[in-house]
């Protein structure tokens, strides 16, 4: 039921007495608008780092060579060594906890400028790779296609190249597919433009800068043997892939005399721990947020409440007064409530509004900052926010309550009388 | 019209207990000009109080309009007040953020009158009492004669049986206080009881009865026809003094 006379009477009540009004409402706005404000940033934080590494496949390691710290069967410590390809044939038929095994070889790196096409030339990082790695470490095509397993067999000449290849490598008009690139002295055909999905970098240089090419069409162009610098795996659904990064790492030094007790001579790295720690990392973000935003709603909990009780002491008297002249208690109490709500619930939207409308403004400016920023997407939970400012209103009817209680409970003429 | 029988009322202070009416017999009837007077302290005021159900009494009975009048919801206290009883008050109280004709229109909105019409009889009620030009002044623009009449036109709007008035007259000046006076004479000469707390003779003795509490009893009550003879010894200690 709407009652008109009493919502004019509110608002006017509301409206002559501005200060506290207002100091009410800021209570409520302030406290929605810093949890509004501190759960969007946090949030913010959490999906800009995450975004970065979601495509990322968890249950992944990563292995290279490094010197051997350890003398062991003659061999001196110190010693280079490298990982073959009959390593890999090894784990694939022998170790069945792995997903997939995409061995690397790096391409020339010294070399300076090693992409030529016509005038054009660029330094670029170029991998030899397995299909299988677009797996573990997610590109999309935006042109063309991916390398894959047929590209491997018949150590096609293809290559898949980042986004800043096409710019530097090609016109602004033209289409990249089918030409050709001439990469440290052997052309290679375009088959795909590629993007990475994940800021994960394994083997340095800006994603953008690749050039991929079958790993077999690099090994047998460029003369590298069976040597394999670098592999990636992942585990089998139900194998933690530390366990699985232990079994290879004591697999591997057994196939190349490398001391059992050597922590140095594989170098390796796993996913999964680092998810860990991003994941403790947010949690802990989240918890703060909260431990934050709880605070400030307590403080305009506060703020709310002992605006009430000084207005109701202020009231008293009025209150009283209203008694005299035929109020009955209900109808006291139901303007209070009333006024409390209407002014909670006004200021709760205008801090709700106000907080998110900061965030979008934020976002704005971050997206037109470009993509590269660990702050993403500041974004609100809209149940938290609604419980929040439900906690404030109910807080404020409860802080309006009691003393208006108090109000009506004592006679009339004390209530006249009281001089605050 | 008003019947108390052997009413006390006590009130506690921390540990102690101050008797403040001590047993007050006391009738009026329909029409009647009452001023209660007697020395501070007397139990003047708490009577007042007591008749217009702002306070309760411990022991007897009152009787309003043949109502037995004890302990009451307060909802329905409420009802009577607003149904039976004007208040006046000596600080005036007036709704400080309200201005004239919403003050003189309040007991309305709690009878569920619409605001337009409330407000209309508002702006009658201060046309009669001469205060038409200042209906949308606040109280803190007004003179102490202005607000009390603006609370009488409020303790008028729900065409009480009774008005009860606290030392109507005890901020105002005399000029003031003799208006006020006349405008409660006014009113009770189209058949409302006025009953009003004094301390001054010289408004008491323009009522039509005068009842004097002393020390929680009532002392005496001088009728209509001894006014003249409480005039005289008025004058008498005025004279003297």
């Amino acid at each position: 039921m709407f009652d008109l006379d009493l919502w004019s009477e509110i608002i006017s009540a509301l409206k002559k007495n501005r200060m506290r009004s207002f100091m009410t409402a800021f209570g409520v706005f302030w406290g929605i608008f810093m949890l509004i404000v501190m759960s969007g940033a946090g949030k913010a934080l959490e999906n800009g780092v995450l975004d970065g590494v979601r495509a990322f496949a968890t249950n992944s390691a990563f292995f290279w060579t490094e010197r051997t710290s350890v003398p062991y069967e003659g061999f001196q410590r110190g010693r280079r060594w490298n990982y073959e390809t009959s390593d890999m044939d090894y784990i694939r038929d022998n170790v069945k906890e792995v997903e997939y095994l995409s061995p690397r070889l790096f391409g020339n790196q010294q070399a300076g400028n090693n992409t030529i096409r016509g005038e054009r030339a660029g330094a670029f990082n170029v991998f030899g790779d397995y299909p299988d790695y677009f797996k573990i470490d997610r590109w999309t095509p935006v042109k063309g296609r991916l390398i894959n397993d047929i590209d491997m067999i018949q150590e096609r000449k293809v290559c898949n190249i980042g986004e800043r290849v096409v710019e530097v490598m090609f016109g602004k008009d033209e289409n990249p597919i089918g030409q050709y690139l001439k990469i440290s002295g052997v052309y290679f055909q375009v088959v795909g433009v590629i993007h990475a999905e994940t800021r994960i970098n394994i083997g340095g240089g800006k994603k953008e800068e690749t050039i991929i090419i079958p790993f077999s069409t690099m090994r047998k162009a460029y003369n590298y043997g069976n040597r394999v610098y670098f592999f990636s795996v992942t585990s089998k659904p139900g194998t933690k892939v530390s366990d699985l990064e232990e079994k290879l790492k004591t697999l591997l030094k057994e196939r190349h005399k490398v001391a059992p007790e050597d922590q140095q001579a594989i170098g390796s790295f796993n996913i999964e721990k680092e998810f860990v720690k991003f994941n403790a990392l947010f949690l802990g973000i989240q918890v703060l947020t909260w431990i934050v935003g709880i605070g400030t709603l307590l403080a305009g909990v506060i703020g709310v409440s002992n605006i009430m009780l000084v207005i109701i002491k202020e009231r008293t008297q009025e209150i009283g007064i209203q008694r005299a002249i035929g109020a009955t208690p209900a109808t006291v109490i139901k303007h209070i409530v009333a006024e409390s709500v209407f002014l909670t619930v006004m200021a709760g939207y205008i801090g709700l509004s106000l907080g998110v409308g900061l965030l979008e403004v934020l976002n704005r400016i971050l997206l037109s900052a470009g993509d590269e920023m660990f702050f993403k997407n500041p974004e609100v939970n809209l149940t938290m926010a609604l419980s929040a400012l439900g906690v404030l209103v109910i807080s404020g009817i409860i802080a309006g309550l009691i003393p208006a209680k108090r109000a009506v409970s004592i006679k009339p003429i004390d209530a006249i009388r009281d001089e605050g | 019209m008003i019947r108390l029988n052997n009413i006390h009322k006590s009130y506690e202070m921390g540990s102690n207990s101050l008797h403040v009416l001590k047993g007050i017999d006391l009738t009026i009837e329909q029409g009647d000009f009452v001023s209660i007077m007697g020395s501070s302290g007397s139990g003047k005021s708490t009577l007042l109080n007591i008749l217009g159900m702002l306070d309760n009494y411990d022991k007897g009975t009152y009787h309003l309009s043949g109502n037995l009048i004890a302990n009451m919801s307060e909802k329905k206290a409420a009802k009577y007040r607003n149904d039976m009883v004007g208040f006046v008050f000596q600080s005036f109280n007036l709704i400080s953020f309200k201005n004239a004709m919403e003050n003189v229109a309040l007991p309305l909105y709690y009878k569920g009158v619409p605001r337009k019409k409330r407000n209309l009889i508002a702006m009658e009620y201060l046309e009669k009492l001469g205060l038409k030009e200042w209906a949308n002044h606040m109280p803190s623009e007004m003179s102490g004669g202005q607000k009390q009449r603006v609370a009488i036109a409020r303790a008028l709007i729900s065409e009480p049986k009774i008005i009860l008035a606290d030392e109507p007259t005890g901020a105002l000046d005399t000029a003031t206080s003799y208006e006020v006076m006349e405008i409660l004479k006014d009113i009770n000469a189209a058949g409302i009881t006025v009953i009003i707390v004094t301390h001054e003779h010289d408004i008491a003795a323009m009522t039509s009865q005068i009842i004097r509490l002393k020390d929680g009893r009532i002392h005496e009550i001088i009728r209509n026809g001894e006014l003249k003879q409480f005039q005289k010894s008025y004058m008498k200690e005025l004279e003297t003094a």
